[in-house]
């Protein structure tokens, strides 16, 4: 078979803690988003748009959705004959085995996947990411510049530059020093998680690495400083667009908020760059001769009788007579009955809230209430808020 | 568990449907928000675990085939069975078929290689949710050799006078089969039959110069064959014509209705377009109306139905109408009792209106 020149590796298997019990049964990149998808859509729809056919997609903390979800690729276009996605879950040799013990470890057991390639570039991914990026043309930017590793880096307010891997870069983009979290930042350029390598120089790195029993095995604490010591050839790539890391509950809901905007900086609606997830056919959505929808995005197999206020509504959700939503995100298959009020607040899948139960804080600023237990049932008299 | 293969015969079908056939047969005409007629057909024989199934095309059938690829969107891209589409393309020289015996003539060999035992031929235009297995359990309990399916109408419309109707006895034989205006018992184009039996009927036929399967070898045999009737009681909507496809389309905004065509147990599958969820925009004000994902709404919309990627700019008003695929109403542009075939445009402060028992359509790819 013939070589790939890029292959795909999505790092998959983080738990997302921050999520608190929203990733208590999954695991962070399987996490709903934006009315329709999965996070890990978003890796995956940008690695078919930029003809990237070709992904293992490493898991380990709670993966039966993600498994189940990925499937053979096909809603991703990645069930292909040679290449497509591969589920690649840690496991036992000879030698032994075990968890995954890093992002670097994580790609060191796979070797063999990588080199039934032969790839000449190897795309490390992350599954936590909320973003819509070519990775075709960083590409094309790592070859020109003939460097041994490429990291996609984005502008961020200087204010919080410390709380990201930050890139100290010269004129000519080649990165110089990396920060991770530095508390005085030289630079505002954040490391987004996304790094192309050429394989030859990676896989020594790796192999390096693994031999070194002080090592975390992590890309971004081992692997990259290492390769800076060694006066290697590392370039910046900047990106422009929206990007988010929906690591914690008040960033999931913003990033859901952010599509509500007049003009979204996300835009979902370009049918040159469709964003792929499963489908589940369901029929279209019902507006009610009772119901008010004002600034929200709604999906398919909804029966809205109520009050929608700027909110994220997923398939599935039924909404009674009398209820009002604002400012949340209501998970599929959610069943709200009459004279609910949800102010700010994300509600998990399939949960039941039962007539006039009362949920969330409207106070504009305070925290978002979360409802995380999947399938539960929230009594009439309940009320909670966070 | 006996096997069922289906055959999607539109060879018969009435075509009343004026503009919304310009460019393709009534099976492909978008119906309900996001589906196209065939999806009921196609979905009720998967739901009912039929796994071959064979399309009789003749006519307008390019966007039919576009629309149902391999089959995938029912599950039929397999390797045991599967999706045919069998277009006109005939050339066996010894050739005497005529009519839709042609189809069954040059296409024997789906009806000779399928596992099943039994087919169920069904047209297109009678949306429904049938499950398929229970027809068979009834066909096997009276020993019949064909049974053909009806439903007993509460009031009959235009579009029940094409249709054929039964006549039935107490023990719900089939004793006649016309076109009487004022029975009740219309017949829903979807017969069951066993291979062996349609096999020798075919033949039959063919050698008497036969040209209608249905009528020649089945109807004209009443005598002769044990025709069972099976009543369909669920939700049923007979669409051959732009009057019916109007009414039956805004009876899915009934709770009842839609309801009764969708179900969790038995749903409805139709080819995926990846479109985002709607948006509905603050300016948007949208009460009792089907709308599909990848909307964009800024205006009005009332009693209406919404197809996928539909825009409605702010100021437009929507009243009882039906809008398809990628259609774009500009800012302060007013329908009503309008049916937008796909890809149109209404620019800005247009007014159409159409009259509620006869909607204004538009034929596809129109701007105005």
């Amino acid at each position: 078979m013939k070589n790939k020149e890029c292959v795909a590796m999505l790092l998959a298997g983080g738990q997302g803690t921050r999520l608190k019990s929203l990733t208590k049964q999954i695991a962070k990149p399987a996490v709903y988003f934006g009315g329709k998808y999965r996070i890990i859509d978003f890796p995956l729809s940008n690695c078919t748009n930029s003809d990237i056919d070709t992904v293992g997609v490493l898991t380990q903390y709670e993966p039966l959705i993600l498994n189940d979800y990925i499937g053979i690729g096909s809603p991703w276009d990645l069930d292909r004959k040679h290449g497509g996605v591969s589920v690649l879950p840690p496991f036992m040799q000879s030698e032994g085995g075990g968890w995954y013990t890093g992002t670097a470890n994580a790609i060191y057991r796979n070797l063999k996947f990588l080199n039934q390639y032969d790839p000449e570039h190897v795309l490390i991914l992350s599954g936590d990411h909320i973003y819509k990026m070519d990775y075709s043309e960083m590409l094309d930017y790592h070859k020109t510049s003939g460097a041994d590793a490429t990291i996609s880096v984005l502008e961020v307010p200087w204010e919080d530059a410390s709380r990201f891997g930050i890139m100290n870069t010269n004129e000519q983009h080649r990165i110089v020093e990396f920060d991770e979290k530095p508390e005085h930042p030289k630079s505002n350029l954040a490391s987004m998680g996304v790094y192309i390598f050429r394989w030859d120089v990676l896989k020594e790195y790796l192999i390096e690495d693994a031999a070194d029993e002080n090592s975390s095995h992590d890309f971004g604490k081992d692997i990259i400083p290492a390769l800076l010591h060694d006066h290697k050839n590392l370039m910046a790539y900047q990106f422009e667009g929206y990007w988010k890391d929906v690591g914690t509950v008040d960033s999931l809901w913003e990033a859901n908020m952010d599509l509500l905007k007049k003009e979204p900086e996300l835009n979902l609606n370009d049918p040159k760059w469709r964003i792929y997830s499963k489908n589940p056919n369901q029929p279209p959505q019902y507006i009610a001769k009772t119901a008010k929808v004002n600034n929200a995005l709604i999906n398919e197999g909804c029966r809205i009788h109520g009050t929608v206020d700027t909110s994220i509504i997923f398939y599935g959700v039924h909404l009674s007579q009398s209820s009002v939503v604002k400012d949340s995100v209501i998970m599929p298959d959610v069943k709200i009955g009459k004279n609910v009020t949800i102010n700010r607040a994300i509600i998990a899948k399939g949960t039941v809230v039962e007539d006039g139960a009362v949920i969330g804080d409207p106070t504009p600023g305070s925290e978002i209430t979360l409802v995380a237990e999947e399938g539960s049932v929230l009594a009439s008299n309940y009320v909670m808020n966070s | 568990m006996d096997r069922i293969a289906g055959i999607i015969n539109l060879d018969h079908e009435q075509d009343l449907l004026d503009e919304l056939t310009y460019f393709r047969c009534g099976a492909a005409v978008p119906f309900g928000g996001r589906y196209r007629m065939i999806d009921f057909t196609v979905s009720n024989m998967t739901n009912s675990r039929v796994d071959s199934v064979a399309v009789f095309a003749r006519r307008k059938y390019r966007s039919l085939m576009d629309h149902l690829e391999q089959g995938k969107a029912w599950d039929l891209d397999r390797k045991r069975g599967g999706l045919f589409i069998l277009p006109p393309d005939w050339n066996d020289p010894t050739d005497i078929s005529k009519g839709d015996l042609q189809h069954f003539h040059n296409n024997i060999d789906f009806i000779n290689r399928t596992l099943a035992d039994y087919i169920l031929v069904s047209g297109s235009q009678n949306i429904c949710n049938i499950n398929f297995q229970d027809v068979l359990s009834e066909h096997k309990k009276v020993n019949a050799d064909v049974t053909v399916v009806y439903a007993r109408v509460d009031e009959l419309y235009p579009e029940h006078q094409q249709a054929h109707k039964l006549e039935i006895d107490q023990n719900s034989r089939v004793t006649g089969i016309h076109n009487d205006h004022s029975s009740i018992n219309v017949y829903m184009d979807m017969y069951l039959i066993s291979k062996d039996l349609m096999h020798d009927l075919i033949e039959q036929c063919i050698a008497h110069g036969g040209e209608h399967f249905f009528l020649d070898g089945i109807k004209s045999r009443l005598p002769d064959l044990h025709v069972h009737a099976y009543e369909y009681e669920g939700t049923h909507a007979l669409v051959n014509s732009v009057e019916s496809y109007y009414r039956n389309s805004t009876k899915l905004l009934e709770a009842e209705q839609h309801d009764g065509l969708f179900s969790d147990d038995a749903p409805i599958f139709t080819k995926v377009k990846n479109e985002p969820p709607s948006n509905y925009l603050p300016s948007s004000q949208v009460t009792n109306t089907l709308v599909a994902n990848g909307c964009v709404i800024e205006g009005q919309v009332e009693d209406s139905i919404l197809f996928r990627g539909v825009k409605v700019g702010e100021g437009a008003v929507i009243k009882n109408s039906i809008i398809m695929q990628r259609c774009e109403i500009e800012p302060n542009a007013v329908l009503e009792n309008v049916i937008l075939d796909k890809d149109c445009k209404i620019s800005e402060g247009r007014t159409l209106i159409g009259a509620p028992e006869k909607p204004f359509v538009v034929p596809k790819r129109k701007s105005m």
